[in-house]
């Protein structure tokens, strides 16, 4: 555990503050860490270039999973890269956050019945933040999904978690 | 060239007996060889001087499934020199398929020999290096086989969707 | 840095015993100061909680095999070490630029000094060549090419089968 991560019971001006500079920190430099499994990688890549420009959010793709905040995971999970795929996530350093990108990724896409070799959807290795769909998707809605991931972030706190203590207390 | 004349010289070549036999609506042409003889037909087709059949463009697997009980390979050959196609079906036994490699005639048939193999489970005797091509190693049972039921879980994973 | 700067400034006014040493003392701990400020705050702020699989030393997918202390061929050292003397020529060579143009040596010395300058400098690279060359000489730059395994293979088809179809195509 970190000194002040998940530290906190009670709020305050002095939390909140530092929760505000700490997430805007956080969200306004995610590095994606750069890697494609298909076709959404080419999305992907055109997101990040001249036209898209993801560097305007800060985000510039970095090829280590250790200095990384966001893994996009742009394509088909087949079965012998799952393992690689999960091994990369717990590779990069927290906080991280996973963008599932595609239908591939997000539920095996057309490969949904008779795909023997692709995982139904990349949450069954990795917990996912945020789901694009689309096959592939275009470089708006990756960005749109990106911005939905600044929104969860900018919504992140320092204080311990509480609602399973709060649904517990209003079960009694 | 003619089919015909190609099974003519392999009979003339191995004997008057054995089955060789065109089979029906084939395009590229195609003949039946049994499996025991493959590999004596192959050799024959890539040395005899009328045919020269060099090159193997392709060859697949093929499951016609439980009821039909059978299997098939089948090779497309071309001929560089003579500009001719021709396809060799060979047909086997379900539970047990197995036939000779080609590799030592066409260098070609080594990799899909191995993807065959992968995906249909079918042996291919005298291959160097018969591993699974496609799949990871430690995967179960050959996918593209009719009655193919994939496994619950791959390494902790949920297969079904 | 900035602050650092003037404050560094002030002092070398009011009292001029700091000597040049000093200033690169107080760079250096400014500098360590720096760097602990950071790795401190990161360690304030960020989540801690290592796993095996984070622990690994290499960062790919890929299971790591076999030793990390993988041999490099002998020939890159080589390589670099000649690269890296041509490289410590090219920085003697601006200093020299700046002197060789010189000016008041050049009205001094009534233009003689271009001349022994840049006599002086082609005995400088000269016996970097002559460096050079006894390396090329001695094989030392001949990178080993990868060895390639011929297939033989005997083909039963006459070469003058394949030429006629070059024929064909060609005509």
């Amino acid at each position: 555990m970190g000194l002040l991560d998940k530290q906190f019971n009670s709020g305050g001006v002095m939390v909140t503050k530092l929760d505000d500079l700490i997430n805007w920190a956080r969200l306004s430099s995610m590095w994606p860490m750069t890697f494609g499994l298909a076709c959404c990688a080419i999305e992907f890549m055109s997101a990040g270039a001249s036209i898209y420009d993801l560097d305007r959010f800060g985000m510039a793709p970095f090829a280590s999973p250790r200095q990384s905040d966001v893994m996009i995971v742009a394509g088909t999970v087949t079965f012998k890269m799952a393992d690689r795929v999960r091994r990369l996530y717990e590779q990069m350093a927290e906080p991280r956050y996973v963008v599932s990108m595609g239908s591939c990724s997000n539920c095996g896409g057309p490969y949904w019945e008779h795909g023997y070799h692709v995982v139904k959807g990349v949450d069954r290795i990795i917990p996912v933040d945020v789901f694009v769909p689309g096959c592939p998707p275009r470089p708006e809605a990756l960005i749109g999904g990106l911005l939905k991931l600044q929104e969860k972030i900018r919504g992140e706190s320092l204080m311990a978690p509480t609602a399973i203590e709060k649904m517990m207390a209003e079960r009694v | 060239m003619d089919v015909d004349e190609v099974i003519t010289n392999l009979k003339g070549e191995l004997s008057q007996e054995v089955s060789i036999e065109e089979a029906e609506n084939c395009s590229p042409r195609a003949i039946i060889v049994p499996p025991e003889l493959l590999k004596k037909v192959c050799e024959i087709l890539y040395r005899n001087k009328n045919f020269y059949f060099d090159m193997l463009s392709c060859l697949t697997g093929l499951d016609n499934g439980p009821e039909a009980n059978t299997m098939e390979v089948i090779y497309n050959l071309y001929s560089i020199p003579f500009d001719q196609s021709l396809m060799i079906k060979v047909i086997l036994d379900r539970e047990k398929a197995q036939v000779d490699s080609v590799v030592d005639i066409w260098r070609t048939a080594d990799w899909h020999e191995r993807e065959a193999f992968d995906l249909y489970g079918i042996q291919f005797i005298g291959h160097p290096d018969l591993r699974r091509i496609l799949l990871p190693a430690d995967w179960e049972g050959h996918p593209l086989k009719k009655d193919y039921e994939h496994q619950k879980y791959y390494r902790g994973i949920k297969v079904e969707y | 840095m900035k602050l650092l700067f003037t404050g560094l400034s002030l002092v070398n006014m009011e009292n001029s015993a700091i000597s040049g040493f000093g200033e690169v003392l107080i760079f250096v701990i400014g500098g360590i100061l720096f760097l602990c400020g950071g790795l401190f705050t990161a360690w304030i702020v960020r989540p801690s909680r290592p796993n095996e699989e984070k622990l690994t030393t290499y960062e790919s997918g890929e299971e790591p095999l076999g030793n990390a202390w993988g041999r490099i061929n002998i020939r890159f050292y080589l390589v670099a070490l000649i690269f890296l003397l041509f490289e410590v020529e090219i920085i003697f060579l601006f200093p020299w630029a700046t002197v060789f143009g010189s000016k008041a040596l050049i009205i001094s010395t009534d233009g003689n000094w271009g001349w022994f300058a840049l006599v002086e400098m082609f005995v400088f690279l000269g016996i970097l060549a002559i460096g050079l060359a006894y390396a090329w000489v001695k094989g030392f730059l001949d990178w080993p090419k990868p060895k390639v395994e011929k297939k033989e293979i005997d083909s039963p088809v006459p070469g003058d089968l394949y030429q006629e179809v070059n024929r064909k195509y060609s005509a």
